[in-house]
C-alpha cells in the first residue's frame, strides 16, 4: 500500500507548528497528533549513482531493517532515485511509553539482611518491597519504572547500523581498507525527527539537514526540513517517487507508438532523477537490417526504446530517456543519432563480412571453439546434438538444424551482439536459403529463456531446443558441474526448467528417465525443477504435486494429468477421508514392514466389512477414481471401523495387509493418496 | 574548433591545477592506461599520490585495417589515477569536462554501473561508464585490489578515450576525419600503422616467434620474482620494475597472438593464469619492498 504523497507547497523559514495553519496534512498524522505521536522522520542516504537494478531491493530491505527497531509508526514510505535512498516515517512518538519491570527478589522467609540487600541493590527502601505469590511461594519484589527513551536517541544509535546493513549483491569500500562497505560512497545523510538533526556518523559523514539537488540543474546543497523535502527536491529537479518518475515517461511518451518494453522502463526510472523523453531518427536504409539487431541495439546497448509504424513495423525512429530537463539547442538529440549511426554502422559491417562465410562453411571451425574445458568443443556438441535429435524423433530438419545451430558463434556480429546467439544463426541460415523449419528451429532453440519467454515455435523447433539443452545438462553433470546455491554458471537450472516446460506445455509424451540417463544427481535435479513447475508456476498444491509424483513422474504430460485430475477431485465430500483412510493404510503397511508381493487368499476374508471391501474392490479395479471413489470410501470407513488388521491369527492377518496393500496399488496409479495433507 | 591536441593540453592543464603529476606515456606496449607502472604499482601502498598521462593503448584484436570510423588497434588515453579519491571526485571530473568546453546543462550525462576488471592484472575496481547524450567518453573506477591485493587507500581511476571524446566535440563521424592539430587529421598522423599493424596482428606476424618470446619474457620475469628477497638488507636495489617491463612484454605478445588466433579457448585461461601470476608476484613484492623503503625513510 501507498501512503498518500503530502504534496506542501515550500515554506521558509520553517513554518512554526504552534501558528501555522496546516491544512494539507495526513489523517494518519492528525490523529497521531491527538495521541501525541507526532513527528515525521526522514533519512535521506545520500550516494554516488547506484546501479539502477539494485535501488527496489535496497528499499525494501531498509523498509524491513527500520522495522526491526520496533518504533511505533503511523506509517512508512520509501523512495530512491540513483542518488539517494530516503525512507520516511510518519507519526512517530519523541519518547517510547515507561515501562515497568517487575523485579524478583529474596523469598518471604529470606533473613532480613538478604531483603535489605535486595533493596539498596535497587536503590529503594525495604518498604517499598511488595510480597507476590508465586507457585514456589511468597517471594519479595519491586515494580521498577523504566522511562522510555527518547527516540532521537534511539534512532542516532541504531541509523549507522541499519544503513550499513542494507544488503546489496555487490558492495565497496571507499574511505580506505578495512573501512565501511556499501554499494557506492555515501556522500551526504539527512536524518530528521520533526524539526530536530538525529545525530550520527556513518563513513566519516555527520548525518544533517542538506541534501542535494540534481547534478548539473540542481543546487549542490539545499536545506530541507521533514516536511518540505520532497517539494526542496522537486525545485532542483529531483522527482522523488519512482511512480513519479515512470508516470512521467510513459506520459510524454504517450503520442509516439513505442514498443512497449517494462523492464527498459524500470531501468531508465532508476537511472534518472529528472527524466524526459526525446525523440531522435535514424536513416531508413538501416531498415535493412534484421529489426532484432536494430532492437537489440537501441535496446541493449542504448537503452532506447524502439517505435513501431502504424502497421506495427520499425519505424526509423527512437526515444532516448534523458536526465535532464530539455535539449533546446538539440545537441543531446544530434549526439544520440550518432552514437546510433555509428553503432548500426558497425552492426552492418559485421552482417556483411559474416555473409562471405556460410553458415554452413563455419561448422568446422566450431573445433576451435570450446563448450566446456572437460566436454570438448562446440563441434562435438554439435554432433551429440544431431544424435540426440535424431533419438526424440526429429526429422532431417531437426538434424541440420542441430548441426547448424551452433555455428553462428564463430560470426562476428554474434561476438558483438552475444545476446543474439541463436537469432543470427536463423537469420543467416534465411538468407543462405535453409528451409524455413531449419532456420526457425536455429532462431528459436535458445527458447524458452525464462518462465514467461514462449516455447520454440513448433515441433522441429522444440526436439532441437531440447536436444541442446538436454546436452548441456548430461554434459555438465557427468563432469561434476552441478549448480550449488546461487551458483550456476552454466544456466543448468534455466535449461532444465525449458526441457520441463517444452515436454509438458509442448505435450511430448517422451520418457522423461531416458532423457536424463542414469546420473542419479541429475535424476533429482529434475525432480526439484518438476516440483518447482507445477507447484510454483502453474499453481498446485504441494502435496498435490507429491502425490501425483509418488506416483511416478517418467511422462510429464501424463503427470500433468493426473494433477489436474487430483485438483478436480480434491473438494469433492469424499476425497479427504479417503486420502485420511490411505494415510492409515501406508502407517499400517509400514509398521507391518510390509513387502508384497502376493495375492489375496478370496477364502480367508471374513464375511461382513472385509469381504465387502474386498468385492468392492473387484468391482472397481481398472476404472478411473472419478467413478469409484465414493462408492470405496464408505467400505473403507466400515472396514477399519468394524476389522483388525492385526489379527491373532497370522494367515489371516497377512491377507489383511495384504487386501491394503492392493488397494492402494490399485490407486497410486494416478497419486499416492496418502501424501494429500488432511485436515481431519 | 578545438584541436585533438588543444583538449589534451586542456585536461592536462586542469588536472596539473588539481595537484596531479603529468606523467608522459610509459614506453613499453599497453592494453591500457591501467597497466602503465604509473598506475599499477602506485595505487599499491599507503602513499597518496596523483597523477595524469595520456598513454597510447593497443589492443591488436580491435584493429580493423584502418577501416572502420570507430575502432583501433591503438587508441590515446587520458589515464587519471587520485589517491586517495577526493569526497568530490564526480564533481572534479564533471568540471574536467567543462574545462573543455561542454555546457553540461546543454547535455545528458548518466553514470552506469560498469565494475571493472583485469583477470591478467588480478585488479577489479567498482564504477561507471559515463554516458555523454548516450556516447561512453570516460570509464569511472574505484579501484578495489590490485595484484590480488586489497588497496590501502582507494584510489579514483578516471580513463577518457580521448579519440571518441574528440569526435564529439568536433561532431566527426569517423575517427580518421579528426583535426589533430590545425592542419593535420587523425588519419594523416595514425592511418599508416592502423593499416599496417591490422596486417602483422592479423595476417603475418610469426605465431612461433611470438611464443618464444613469450616464454622468454615469462622466464626472465619469473627468475627475478625468484631471486626477490624480502629479507634482503639492500632489498631496495631489487630491480622489480624491469621485473614488471617483462609482465607487460608477455601481456601485448599474448594479445598479439590472441588477435592472430593463435590461442584457443581453453589455452586462454590458461595463459590468462601465467600472466596474473607474474603480475601478482611484482606486486607482492613491490608492496613489501616500498614498506620497506617507507619504513627505512622514517627512520631517517
Amino acid at each position: 500500500m501507498k501512503p498518500p504523497v503530502i504534496e506542501e507547497v515550500p515554506q521558509t523559514p520553517a513554518p512554526d507548528p504552534a501558528t501555522e495553519p496546516q491544512k494539507q496534512r495526513l489523517d494518519v498524522e492528525i490523529a497521531a497528533e491527538a495521541s501525541g505521536l507526532a513527528q515525521r522522520f526522514l533519512l535521506e542516504i545520500g550516494t554516488e549513482e547506484i546501479p539502477d537494478w539494485m535501488i527496489p531491493a535496497a528499499l525494501e530491505n531498509l523498509r524491513l531493517l527500520f522495522e526491526k527497531l520496533e518504533l511505533p509508526h503511523e506509517s512508512l514510505r520509501l523512495d530512491a532515485t540513483p542518488r539517494r535512498l530516503v525512507l520516511r516515517a510518519y507519526g512517530l512518538p519523541l519518547r517510547l511509553k515507561d515501562r515497568e519491570e517487575r523485579v524478583q527478589g529474596p523469598a518471604k522467609t529470606a533473613p532480613a539482611q538478604a531483603v535489605a540487600g535486595f533493596a539498596r541493590k535497587l536503590g529503594v527502601l525495604p518498604e517499598d518491597l511488595v510480597l507476590e505469590a508465586t507457585a514456589k511461594g511468597e517471594y519479595y519484589s519491586y515494580k521498577k519504572k523504566v522511562p522510555g527513551r527518547a527516540v532521537k536517541l534511539i534512532l542516532a544509535e541504531a541509523l549507522p547500523g541499519v544503513i550499513l546493513g542494507i544488503y546489496f549483491p555487490k558492495t565497496m569500500y571507499w574511505t580506505g581498507k578495512g573501512g565501511p562497505r556499501f554499494i557506492r560512497p555515501i556522500r551526504w545523510i539527512v536524518a530528521l525527527l520533526g524539526e530536530d538533526i538525529v545525530p550520527f556518523e556513518v563513513a566519516g559523514v555527520r548525518s544533517g539537514a542538506l541534501s542535494a539537488g540534481h547534478r548539473r540543474l540542481g543546487a549542490r546543497e539545499i536545506a530541507v526540513t521533514a516536511s518540505d523535502y520532497e517539494q526542496r527536491l522537486r525545485d532542483h529537479y529531483v522527482i522523488l517517487s519512482a511512480e513519479d518518475r515512470r508516470e512521467k515517461i510513459v506520459s510524454q511518451m504517450a503520442r509516439i507508438r513505442v514498443k512497449k518494453d517494462p523492464a527498459l522502463l524500470e531501468t531508465l526510472v532508476y537511472l534518472t532523477e529528472w527524466p524526459k523523453p526525446i525523440t531522435g531518427t535514424f536513416d531508413p536504409q538501416f531498415l535493412q537490417l534484421p529489426e532484432e539487431v536494430l532492437i537489440t541495439v537501441m535496446r541493449h546497448h542504448q537503452k532506447y526504446f524502439s517505435v513501431e509504424d502504424a502497421s506495427g513495423k520499425l519505424a526509423p525512429q527512437f526515444v532516448a530517456i534523458m536526465n535532464t530537463e530539455s535539449d533546446p539547442e538539440g545537441f543531446i538529440r544530434r549526439g544520440n543519432e550518432r552514437v546510433l549511426r555509428a553503432r548500426f554502422n558497425d552492426a552492418r559491417f559485421f552482417w556483411d563480412s559474416d555473409q562471405k562465410k556460410k553458415l554452413c562453411d563455419r561448422k568446422p571451425d566450431l573445433a576451435h571453439v570450446t563448450f566446456q574445458a572437460k566436454l570438448g568443443s562446440y563441434l562435438e556438441k554439435a554432433e551429440r546434438m544431431m544424435r540426440l535429435a535424431r533419438e526424440l524423433g526429429g526429422d532431417a530438419h531437426a538434424v541440420r538444424a542441430a548441426e547448424l545451430c551452433k555455428c553462428d558463434l564463430t560470426t562476428e556480429l554474434v561476438k558483438e551482439f552475444t545476446e543474439l546467439q541463436g537469432v543470427v544463426g536463423g537469420l543467416y541460415a534465411r538468407v543462405q536459403g535453409e528451409p524455413e523449419p531449419v532456420w526457425e528451429a536455429i532462431y528459436d532453440h535458445y527458447k524458452p529463456e525464462s518462465m514467461d519467454d514462449a516455447l520454440p515455435r513448433n515441433r522441429t523447433a522444440r526436439i532441437v531446443a531440447l536436444a541442446d539443452k538436454l546436452d548441456t545438462l548430461r554434459g555438465c553433470f557427468g563432469v561434476g558441474m552441478i549448480p550449488t546455491g546461487s551458483k550456476d554458471p552454466f544456466a543448468l537450472r534455466r535449461a532444465a526448467q525449458g526441457v520441463v516446460r517444452i515436454l509438458v506445455e509442448g505435450k511430448f509424451e517422451l520418457p522423461l528417465f531416458d532423457l536424463i540417463g542414469p546420473d542419479e544427481n541429475l535424476r533429482a535435479f529434475f525432480e526439484e525443477r518438476v516440483k518447482y513447475y507445477f507447484k510454483d508456476i502453474r499453481g498446485f498444491k504441494y502435496d498435490e504435486v507429491n502425490a501425483c509424483m509418488a506416483a511416478g513422474w517418467g511422462n510429464l504430460v501424463d503427470l500433468e494429468a493426473r494433477l489436474e485430475r487430483v485438483q478436480a477431485l480434491r473438494p469433492t465430500p469424499d476425497f479427504e477421508p479417503l486420502a485420511a483412510s490411505f494415510k492409515r493404510i501406508r502407517n499400517i503397511l509400514e509398521q507391518a514392514k510390509w513387502s508384497g508381493p502376493s495375492t489375496v487368499d478370496p477364502a480367508l476374508l471374513e464375511a461382513g466389512p472385509e469381504k465387502e471391501l474386498h468385492d468392492e474392490y473387484l468391482r472397481i479395479a481398472g476404472q478411473p477414481v472419478e467413478s469409484t471413489i465414493a462408492k470405496l470410501r464408505p467400505k473403507i470407513d466400515l472396514f477399519f471401523d468394524k476389522v483388525l488388521v492385526n489379527a491373532p491369527d497370522e494367515r489371516i492377518r497377512r491377507n489383511r495387509l495384504m487386501l491394503l496393500h492392493t488397494l492402494r496399488e490399485e490407486f497410486s496409479k494416478v497419486a499416492d493418496f496418502s501424501e494429500i495433507v488432511t485436515h481431519s | 574548433m578545438q584541436s585533438f591536441q588543444e583538449i589534451i593540453l586542456k585536461l592536462k592543464q586542469y588536472w596539473a591545477e588539481r595537484g596531479c603529476v603529468i606523467q608522459e606515456p610509459y614506453d613499453t606496449e599497453v592494453g591500457a592506461g591501467t597497466m602503465c607502472p604509473e598506475t599499477f604499482l602506485r595505487v599499491l601502498g599507503p602513499e597518496p599520490y596523483r597523477v595524469a598521462y595520456v598513454q597510447p593503448s593497443r589492443r591488436p584484436a580491435d584493429g580493423r585495417y584502418g577501416d572502420n570510423p570507430n575502432r583501433l588497434y591503438k587508441h590515446q588515453q587520458l589515464q587519471v589515477i587520485l589517491k586517495p579519491a577526493p569526497v568530490d571526485v564526480i564533481e572534479q571530473y564533471l568540471g574536467s569536462l567543462e574545462a573543455i568546453g561542454i555546457d553540461l546543462k546543454q547535455h545528458d550525462l548518466k553514470l552506469e554501473e560498469d565494475n571493472w576488471e583485469a583477470p591478467t592484472l588480478g585488479a577489479w575496481g567498482i564504477g561507471w561508464q559515463v554516458m555523454l547524450d548516450g556516447l561512453e567518453i570516460s570509464q569511472f573506477t574505484y579501484f578495489q585490489q590490485c595484484g590480488g591485493i586489497d588497496l590501502d587507500l582507494v584510489p579514483a581511476e578516471l580513463t577518457y578515450g580521448l579519440e571518441r571524446l574528440t569526435a564529439f566535440l568536433q561532431v566527426k563521424d569517423s575517427v580518421y576525419d579528426i583535426e589533430w592539430a590545425p592542419g593535420f587529421s587523425y588519419g594523416f598522423v595514425r592511418h599508416a600503422d592502423e593499416l599496417q599493424y591490422s596486417v602483422y596482428n592479423f595476417e603475418i606476424a610469426d605465431i612461433t616467434m611470438l611464443w618464444k618470446l613469450f616464454d622468454l619474457h615469462e622466464g626472465e620475469a619469473t627468475r627475478l620474482l625468484k631471486l626477490y628477497d624480502p629479507k634482503a638488507p639492500d632489498k631496495k636495489r631489487f630491480p622489480l620494475l624491469p621485473a614488471y617491463d617483462q609482465v607487460l612484454k608477455c601481456s601485448n605478445l599474448f594479445n598479439t597472438l590472441d588477435a592472430r588466433g593463435a590461442i584457443s579457448v581453453t589455452e586462454r585461461v590458461g595463459v590468462i593464469q601465467r600472466v596474473r601470476k607474474m603480475a601478482v608476484g611484482v606486486a607482492q613484492a613491490w608492496v613489501d619492498q616500498q614498506g620497506a623503503a617507507a619504513a627505512a625513510g622514517v627512520a631517517q
